[in-house]
């Protein structure tokens, strides 16, 4: 083969390395697997791959990162998500632990700073130092000593030296006798600094007997007590090796079993090394006797019984234990205030003080009262009703809370400033008082919003007691004084100007919300008749009893809901989203009427719910749509930002109790009446800042809707007895309007409301009117009685109002186009309107409705017979269908009502789409039912 | 089967209004299978021969549809998923899950089967992408209150009827929802063929025939019983008639004009569970307990043996 192929061979470039052959037999080598593979350099030495980020092969000095001598790489960090994480390298990461020991370049060990160590060299050392330099034999060699200067020595050395203190002394009163038997003995340790050259010691009188009166013997010596643990398995006071002894060691050291701290003075038996000299070398119990040790005769037997205490026995007097073993002290405390004699040198400026220390004194502690309850008893939280209100008053009597009189303020509640104007002190000129003054001119308008706001909270505040006493004293409204006694309540201070902050509940009304502003503002001033002079005189009786009503239950609910939540709670400095749900702008509608509208088989606006819906561009696209809202980014139902955790986003609000009577009081605003009603954007149309507000107003209605018994006590009322006022009352509303009506009267058929009237005996629609209904019956005679001779009253009180009730009952029938028309649009909040159909007009309506009917049932007519007809011509289905199409969209058109039809529905949210829905909902609430 | 793949091409033109999603449904209790086929030249033939069964590992499926042109189909049920099979060679394609916890009820393709459209009982209706890899439905439809137990699609709509008891319209050209109140838990929906209306069952055992723009009411159909069971109801192939199931085994003809009951077809001695009309002829499968029934016209020659 190779023979044949030669020349061919070298023709060919050759890549790669060959294959070996395979010796016969031998297998095929098995690949190494990929985990194994090592990659080595040209030298054969592994080559450590740091990775493809970090290095590859070769990393840091001779590629030592990684490893125990080189540096660790650090892990890499994408920068793209947190950039701003730099980490700055500070000297120490730099240094290793030499560096940081005790005597590299930044030691991390406490030591004495040169702050604290004592400039003066050591004097004595000094003094040996010169000594030794004019002795030597080569004048000036302590050059080498120069070199070697002295450890520093604190400022507390110092201290206690100069204090006559020296080394190798105990600290405090000399004594006058020497207590220890203390033979000068190499074997004494000594503690503290360096040996010094002959001290206290040195005067030591060997004998014991002969004391002169005049010496006094310092202190000995304490050890420190030793607190380390133990940790070892060693038996007590084992030691294995000690290189102290090794050093400069003695050895046969006493046991003592019992006093740890002071070693080697207790040598009252008489040591057995003692006489021995020193030895050198290391020995413990550990070893046998070192090569150094000039005595080998004690191998073996070491331990005998001499070395330990054979009875317990008072420790001796003056041992040391000062300080350690406190009961002692106590003890013979007689004795150490005899014995507060500081013998020595006394500091210049210091004298020996002539009593000891005193004692702490221990005060014991106050007394309690007798009546003192260590648990907090809660008074029971009773709701603010017009029922219990006498039991609040009660309550809050018991509780002894203050009344609110601006006289009778504690001082506690009075800041500085407002004491300093009680004393009649000029105020403080000149720098800056609070920390506010450095405040920002931004930052102090919030403040001075949160300020007002807080101010206009206490008015409300005030305002709720008003809505309970007005509420109590209803039935007497000719005489409102009697229920505003306690009006009386005034905060101090009130003349700021009230801004009604963010909660407007009649933004939309701005002559009523001026009216309830100034109300506030009246509350807050503890004027008697706040709501009285703030209202439109102008007004009806009843209107603005129910004006009265709703600014007080405004103001309440405001507190309750809004203001006392954001006392405790502060705003986000971020636009944060998390305390806020998005949630649908539209709901759907209570189902209640739509049950009955389904029931009377009345399918169609009164079922039907329209919503703006934006699908997905994606969808649209799938769908091979153009797609509606181009330029929306939403998708779904559009939402609104709320309020995560409002009520409002969970409850749905019963409108049927409250919207119709609402929108009724909002039309009695004459300012309102006009074309561009028709175009009032819906409440959901709001800013995001007038969101919480809607929350709010939403609030407002649905307790309002609870609330029961106002609107429950005027609407039989009025409905009864004076229907001509009502009617004057929707004249007075109707005029200006007429233009709109045109057109209207015309939808719902008769058995509508027969169906309504028949079904809603046993549909409630809220309960608590019913309840208040029943109860309320046998009272009425008196109450209209009362009304009665209030509407006199307010007749002779205002001219205009009395003009509007006269009876004046002309055309009533625009007014009921009117109502529909607004109702459709928007949901109002205010009092309920009692209900304006009186019988004549309610005629009046039903003749349109009947026309509708008709209407309607020839509209079926004519879809059957198109149907029978398409029957029959079956051929041309679609055609027909087509046409039949047609003939119902022409017949929409042709007949006055305006269906909606689905194209233009968008542009046309037109002002009479629902109003039959709006019209159940009124008539559901009706009360007829009772006849 | 693959013949029928030829011909529906023709499902897809745009201007046929009168094209059938539901090819073929499945009924999870009871296991049976229907199918319409394609009107064909020589003559129709119903699919008689099992060709296969997929063991969809989805215990109790609820819904199973073909896409536009039947080489694909979906089906969901219990397990919170949709899968996409193919069919024919009984391969797992996709799963779709992200119906959170609830199961699924009913799936839908859309016309040109780039959208699946899944109706659960977690009260959404999620359109899923066909044509991207995407994880996550392209929208969630949450605004029904209660499970949903029928979607249907057309060329611009989806209506889903929900047991909230109300039907909901979603009408992508317009960008509007139309939601219309019936009351009670809303069974099965669909559309008229001419597109102008829609046919609501619902559990208070009656149909009514809504205005597809107005909502009113055109007919109502009472007469069979359908209170307990997810009963199917569909319009016969020229809307002349209202056909739906009933839990006393019958199915239930009623004029679509007169709203008079035409017919009262027994079935079987179960609950009708499911039906469906075929697009052009008078044609009707039922199912009923484990089987299936077609019915055609007296006047119908039998070629094959159909019962």
């Amino acid at each position: 083969m190779a023979a044949l192929d030669g020349d061919s061979d070298e023709d060919l470039v050759s890549y790669g390395t060959g294959l070996e052959l395979l010796e016969e037999g031998e297998r095929p080598k098995k690949p190494i697997p990929l985990q194994d593979q090592t990659v080595r350099d040209e030298k054969g030495r592994y080559k450590r791959f740091h990775g493809a980020f970090s290095g590859g092969f070769s990393a840091g000095y001779f590629n030592t990162v990684g490893s125990k001598e080189g540096w660790t790489p650090s892990s890499f960090v994408s920068s793209r998500q947190n950039r701003a994480d730099k980490s700055v390298f500070g000297p120490e990461d730099f240094m290793d632990e030499e560096d940081l020991s005790e005597f590299g370049i930044a030691p991390k060990a406490i030591v004495t700073t040169d702050d604290f160590a004592s400039k003066t060299k050591d004097r004595i050392r000094e003094k040996a130092r010169q000594l030794a330099a004019a002795t030597a034999p080569i004048p000036g060699a302590t050059l080498l000593d120069d070199l070697i200067t002295p450890a520093k020595l604190s400022v507390g050395f110092e201290l206690l030296r100069k204090m006559g203190w020296k080394e190798g002394q105990g600290i405090g009163p000399r004594v006058k006798r020497r207590p220890r038997r203390q033979k000068p003995d190499p074997g004494v340790k000594i503690y503290g600094c360096a040996l010094p050259p002959g001290g206290s010691e040195g005067s030591e009188e060997e004998d014991d007997d002969y004391l002169p009166e005049n010496v006094t013997f310092a202190p000995k010596d304490v050890t420190p007590v030793d607190f380390t643990p133990k940790d070892n398995v060693h038996g007590l006071a084992y030691k294995g090796l000690d290189p102290h002894q090794a050093l400069f060691g003695t050895s046969g050291e006493h046991v003592n079993l019992f006093s740890g701290g002071p070693e080697g003075t207790n040598n009252l038996l008489g040591d057995v090394g003692v006489n021995k000299g020193r030895k050198l070398g290391i020995s413990g119990q550990a070893f046998g006797v070192g090569a150094l040790e000039e005595e080998d005769d004690d191998i073996y037997a070491t331990e005998t019984l001499s070395k330990y205490d054979t009875i317990l026995k008072d420790e001796e007097p003056g041992d040391g234990l000062y300080g350690w073993t406190a009961p002692r002290q106590y003890k013979n405390q007689k004795e150490s205030e005899k014995e507060l004699r500081y013998i020595g040198k006394i500091l210049d400026g210091f004298s020996l003080a002539s009593k000891p220390l005193s004692s702490k004194k221990i005060y014991p502690p106050p007394e309690l009262p007798r009546d003192y309850r260590p648990v907090h008893y809660f008074r029971p939280v009773v709701a603010a009703t017009s029922e219990n209100s006498h039991l609040l008053q009660v309550l809050s009597e018991s509780a002894g809370k203050p009344t609110h009189d601006p006289g009778t303020h504690s001082r506690h509640q009075l800041n500085a400033s407002k004491r300093g104007e009680l004393l009649g002190e000029t105020p403080i000129q000149g720098a800056p008082t609070s920390v506010l003054e450095f405040l920002s001119e931004k930052d102090k308008e919030r403040l001075k919003e949160m300020k007002q706001a807080t101010d206009l909270k206490a008015a409300q505040l005030k305002a709720r007691s008003l809505a309970q006493n007005a509420s109590s004293s209803r039935p007497q409204p000719s005489s409102p004084d009697v229920g505003h006694c306690s009006w009386h309540m005034a905060l101090s201070g009130g003349t700021a100007p009230v801004r009604a902050s963010n909660f407007k509940p009649f933004a939309k009304e701005p002559e009523k919300q001026k009216r309830y502003e100034e109300f506030l503002v009246n509350v807050k001033r503890g004027q008697k008749d706040a709501l009285e002079c703030c209202l439109d005189p102008s007004m009806t009786e009843w209107e603005r009893r129910r004006e009265r009503d709703e600014f007080a239950q405004a103001a309440l609910l405001y507190v309750s809901s809004h203001s006392t939540l954001s006392s405790r709670f502060t705003h986000a400095k971020m636009e944060d989203d998390s305390d806020q749900v998005e949630v649908p702008r539209d709901q759907e509608n209570d189902v209640s009427d739509k049950q009955s509208a389904v029931k009377m088989k009345l399918f169609g606006k009164l079922t039907r719910d329209t919503f703006e819906w934006h699908p997905d561009k994606l969808l649209c696209k799938r769908f091979n749509v153009p797609d509606p809202y181009p330029s929306s980014t939403s998708v779904g139902l559009p939402r609104v930002k709320r309020d995560k955790y409002s009520v409002f986003n969970f409850l749905t609000v019963p409108e049927t109790a409250s919207s119709p009577a609402t929108q009724a009081s909002s039309e009695n605003v004459p300012q309102h009446q006009g074309p561009d009603k028709s175009r009032k954007p819906s409440r959901w149309d709001t800013s995001k800042q007038e969101k919480k507000e809607d929350s709010i107003s939403e609030f407002l209605s649905l307790a309002r809707s609870k609330v029961g018994p106002p609107k429950q006590e005027s609407s039989p009322l009025v409905n009864k007895e004076e229907e001509h006022t009502m009617e004057s009352v929707s004249d007075k509303v109707n005029k200006g309007v007429d233009s709109q009506t045109e057109g209207e009267g015309s939808r719902p058929s008769m058995d509508l409301f027969k169906a309504i009237f028949a079904s809603s005996s046993d549909e409630k629609s809220s309960s608590s009117e019913d309840e208040q209904g029943d109860s309320e019956d046998d009272q009425e005679g008196t109450r209209e009685a009362d009304v009665k001779g209030s509407q006199e009253t307010d007749l002779v009180e205002t001219s205009s109002v009395a003009q509007a009730s006269e009876p004046a009952p002309q055309e009533p029938a625009p007014f009921f186009p009117i109502q529909k028309i607004q109702i459709d649009e928007r949901e109002e909040f205010g009092p309920q309107l009692p209900p304006v159909f009186c019988a004549n007009a309610r005629q009046k309506l039903e003749a349109p409705l009947k026309e509708k009917h008709k209407k309607n049932k020839e509209k079926h007519k004519t879809k059957k017979e198109h149907r029978r007809k398409k029957e029959k011509k079956k051929k041309h289905r679609k055609h027909k269908h087509k046409g039949k199409q047609k003939n119902k969209k022409s017949e929409k058109s042709s007949s006055s009502e305006s269906t909606d039809s689905s194209d233009s529905q968008s542009d046309e949210e037109g002002a009479a789409d629902l109003s039959p829905q709006e019209l159940l909902r009124r008539l559901k609430r009706l009360p007829l039912r009772r006849q | 089967m693959e013949d029928n793949n030829k011909v529906t091409p023709k499902r897809g033109f745009p201007g046929q209004k009168t094209s059938v999603q539901a090819a073929l449904r499945w009924r999870g209790r009871e296991g049976g299978a229907m199918a319409f086929p394609e009107p064909k030249p020589r003559g129709p033939e119903l699919p008689q021969k099992r060709l296969k069964t997929l063991d969809c590992g989805q215990r109790a499926v609820r819904a199973v549809r073909f896409n536009v042109d039947g080489n694909y189909c979906l089906t969901c049920g219990s397990d919170k998923t949709l899968k996409l099979w193919s069919p024919l060679r009984g391969t797992l394609l996709r799963t779709y899950s992200g119906h959170g916890y609830e199961k699924v009820n009913t799936v839908q393709f859309n016309e040109e089967a780039t959208v699946i459209l899944s109706g659960s009982i977690d009260s959404t209706i999620r359109c899923w992408d066909c044509r991207s890899r995407r994880p996550d439905p392209i929208q969630k439809l949450d605004e029904a209150k209660d499970g949903i137990s029928s979607v249907k699609v057309s060329d611009h709509e989806v209506l889903a009827g929900s047991v909230d008891g109300r039907v909901r319209r979603y009408d992508l050209r317009m960008g509007h929802l139309f939601s219309d109140y019936v009351g009670s838990p809303i069974t099965c929906t669909c559309f008229s063929r001419d597109g102008q209306c829609t046919l609501v069952s619902s559990l208070d055992s009656t149909l009514r025939l809504l205005d597809k723009d107005t909502g009113e009411l055109l007919g109502e159909y009472t007469g069979h019983k359908n209170q307990e069971y997810k009963l199917d109801c569909c319009l016969s192939e020229r809307d002349t008639h209202v056909v739906s199931c009933s839990e006393d085994g019958k199915v239930f003809f009623w004029d679509l004009v007169e709203g008079a009951l035409a017919l009262a077809l027994p079935v079987g001695p179960g609950v009708v569970q499911s039906l469906a009309y075929h697009p052009t002829e008078p044609c009707l499968l039922t199912a009923v307990g484990g089987s299936i029934q077609c019915w055609r016209e007296e006047t119908y020659k039998a070629e094959d043996g159909t019962g």
